[in-house]
């Protein structure tokens, strides 16, 4: 049981870490909470259907297309609706649960409420210790793996990754200093996005795809980065882990309260606010201006 | 002139208006942008053809031709949009009969509002037993509420019982096992709870080893750690209990993982003919209750199967029966020579009527009863891409029982 809990923790973590790294970079960086982040991962997931099922493209070419044509959506709406609210945090929440409730309803009166499969990218099973797991989820591992070494590249050996920290670190010195706080905005908007949508397609392969499909991770998600500390990427990824780990352990140990499987990792949440509202890696909110 | 262009104006007008009162109003509420209110509204589409075809209904020496009204519950997102649905066609719509439903939890919530109403409400989805307990516990106010389709949960935990029974002795067989092992794999729903406590008490008198209840979400997007514990367990078998898209992940995952146990139970994700596309081609011998295939189940049954494939290319679910509560509304209504449901409640409950999914014959708590040859369903498996029926085993038409990693 032990080796099944560590090959199923790890795997399922490192695949909620690509959906939390998004999310957090967005908020430490404009501190925007954008609750369409799964949303985008969900629309992700349908383009990737969509090039690759009904019009039969490559693997490949039908991923880079899904990422890249969310990706551009994501700056539209930025523009179009969080830009005009930004300064109001509460309008910044409201426009984006709106904008997820609007690709929901889209994906439902476009696809209908039928689940719908995508074929895996790599067949078969691998045995890790003796665990039957599918190649597709150790690609959903790799996958995972490059996406965080190229955003520690991307923040920490870039210019932009430097405007990004800059304007992560203090918005009001950033502007004084001369940059255009709301371009790094908007690159971070567009590479949190990229991370949501190379989650749906990386992810999409080994769940159903359906209109509602974005909910169940949000709440994932917000348990990992508030477990993490809400705008830590280091802590993304060791809260995705920890909740990835409880959940197996859950569903082991407690095979009839599997359901609880959600509950439990909100109930995590909800300690970690009582007990270190930072969370693990964040940022003291008594240290914020 | 133009008096005369105003009165032919307000003729033409009024016109929908005489034929709708003149008709016979029944609302089909279901969860219309899912498969299980287009199969509802498909199937009393079908009836309402064909009757209206020959002229309608004889109410009296008058002949009323059917209107059916396609009615959004939500229910499978909200259980409080169902109730607002079935206000909105019992008042709004001014419907006559009400038919559909599907989750128990909405389907109990509808109930209410068709019960104030003293609306008929047929049931075409819902298998929670508690609806026909109602029936039973206060006859006054539950009479106008009859279920069509599925059998409730006991009699579904009937026919599955029958079918493990003859899977159990094909495994003892052909792979030398005397006491099967069987792990249980329900979502955590209201309807699931009989059938699963059902299950552990039966399965041992049956001779089977009950390795664990495993009970994750109906929404749940990912059972890995559920199917490696039952891996683990060394389960021969996954008894299942499945309606929401939970049952496409086991199917596909179980596949992924080349699984030697054989899920069979309720899936109704796998009664859908896009089960196969939604496992990516991976839930092969996935087997679960059905009601319809090109089987003699019942004389009508394989004639409505291929008119439903011609007409809507696809073959209909469970939820089809909304075709047979059209035709029994029908038989009551002519009988009666009225609409009024005071006096077609003690026909229902009187009528014998050979459908196109079963034998129908309602019990005191206005549910289907339970027998071979009368209600008890099907069971099918995914063999390569196809829906393969294979009990009841004596029925002309079915197959047989695949088992992984035989040829």
């Amino acid at each position: 049981m032990f080796q099944d809990i560590l090959v199923t923790g790890l795997v399922n973590g490192s695949a909620y870490a690509l959906l939390a790294i998004g999310f957090s970079l967005i908020f430490g960086v404009a501190r925007i909470v954008n609750i369409a982040h799964t949303a985008f991962y969900m629309l992700a997931a349908y383009f990737l259907y969509a090039a690759l099922v009904q019009f039969g493209m490559g693997v490949v070419l039908s991923g880079v297309l899904a990422v890249v044509s969310v990706t551009l959506l994501s700056l539209v709406c930025y523009r179009l609706v969080i830009e005009p609210v930004r300064q109001h945090e509460a309008a910044v929440l409201i426009a984006t649960i709106a904008l997820a409730l609007i690709f929901q309803e889209l994906a439902l009166r476009i696809f209908g409420g039928s689940y719908l499969g995508i074929p895996s990218a790599i067949e078969g099973v691998a045995n890790v210790f003796g665990i039957a797991i599918p190649w597709q989820r150790l690609l959903i591992l790799g996958v995972a793996a490059g996406v965080l070494l190229l955003s520690w590249f991307l923040l920490y050996r870039t210019r932009l990754g430097l405007a990004i920290r800059a304007t992560a670190n203090d918005l009001e010195v950033a502007s004084l200093m001369g940059m255009d706080v709301n371009r790094v905005a908007m690159a971070t908007v567009a590479i949190s996005v990229g991370l949501a949508a190379i989650a749906g397609v990386s992810v999409a392969p080994v769940f159903v795809v359906d209109p509602f499909m974005w909910l169940a991770p949000l709440v994932t998600v917000l348990s990992v980065v508030v477990l993490g500390g809400l705008g830590s990427i280091k802590g993304s990824v060791v809260g995705a882990l920890v909740i990835g780990y409880v959940e197996a352990i859950t569903v082991f140990v407690l095979p009839q309260g599997a359901f609880l499987k959600g509950a439990v990792a909100l109930s995590i949440m909800v300690i970690v606010l009582l007990v270190r509202p930072e969370g693990l890696f964040g940022v003291s909110f008594e240290e914020e201006r | 002139m133009f008096r005369i262009l105003v009165v032919a104006a307000a003729g033409l007008l009024a016109a929908p208006t005489v034929l709708a009162e003149d008709s016979i109003k029944i609302a089909i509420v279901g969860p219309m942008a899912f498969a299980q209110g287009e199969n509802q509204w498909a199937g009393a589409e079908m009836a309402r053809d064909e009757i209206n075809k020959e002229g309608g209904i004889s109410v009296g020496a008058k002949k009323r031709k059917i209107e059916i009204v396609r009615v959004d519950s939500n229910e499978i997102q909200s259980v409080p949009d169902a109730t607002n649905a079935m206000e909105r066609a019992v008042t709004r719509e001014k419907a006559d009969f009400v038919i559909g439903g599907f989750r128990s939890e909405a389907v109990l919530a509808m109930q209410e509002v068709a019960m104030d109403n003293k609306k008929i409400f047929l049931g075409c989805g819902a298998a929670d037993a508690k609806l026909g307990a109602n029936v039973e516990k206060d006859y006054e106010r539950y009479k106008y509420w009859f279920r069509v389709a599925p059998l409730n949960s006991p009699g579904l935990g009937k026919t599955l019982f029958a079918v493990l029974g003859s899977i159990a002795g094909q495994i003892r067989t052909d792979l030398k096992k005397d006491t099967p092992k069987v792990a249980i794999l329900a979502e955590k729903v209201m309807w699931t709870e009989a059938i699963v406590k059902a299950a552990q008490a039966n399965l041992p008198k049956m001779k089977m080893e009950v390795v664990g209840l495993w009970q994750p979400s109906p929404n749940a997007t990912d059972v890995t750690a559920e199917l490696a514990a039952i891996d683990r367990a060394g389960a021969d078998m996954v008894f299942t209990a499945l309606s929401g898209p939970v049952g496409v992940v086991v199917g596909r995952q179980m596949g992924e993982r080349k699984m030697r146990a054989v899920a069979f139970g309720i899936n109704v994700e796998a009664q859908k003919d896009g089960f196969w596309e939604a496992t990516a081609g991976k839930g092969n011998y996935v087997a679960t209750l059905d009601t319809y295939a090109e089987v003699e189940m019942t004389p009508k049954m394989i004639p409505f199967v291929k008119a439903f494939k011609e007409r809507y290319h696809k073959t209909p679910t469970y939820n089809a029966g909304t075709y047979d509560a059209i035709h029994l509304l029908k038989i009551v209504i002519e009988q009666a020579g009225t609409i009024d449901a005071n006096k077609l409640v003690p026909l229902l409950e009187k009528t014998k009527y050979v459908g196109t999914g079963a034998d129908l014959e309602f019990d005191k708590m206005h549910d289907p009863i339970w027998g071979l040859g009368k209600d008890t369903g099907i069971a099918v498996q995914w063999q390569n891409g196809k829906k393969v029926p294979f009990w009841p085993t004596e029925v002309k038409g079915m197959k047989k029982f695949g088992l992984p990693g035989e040829s």
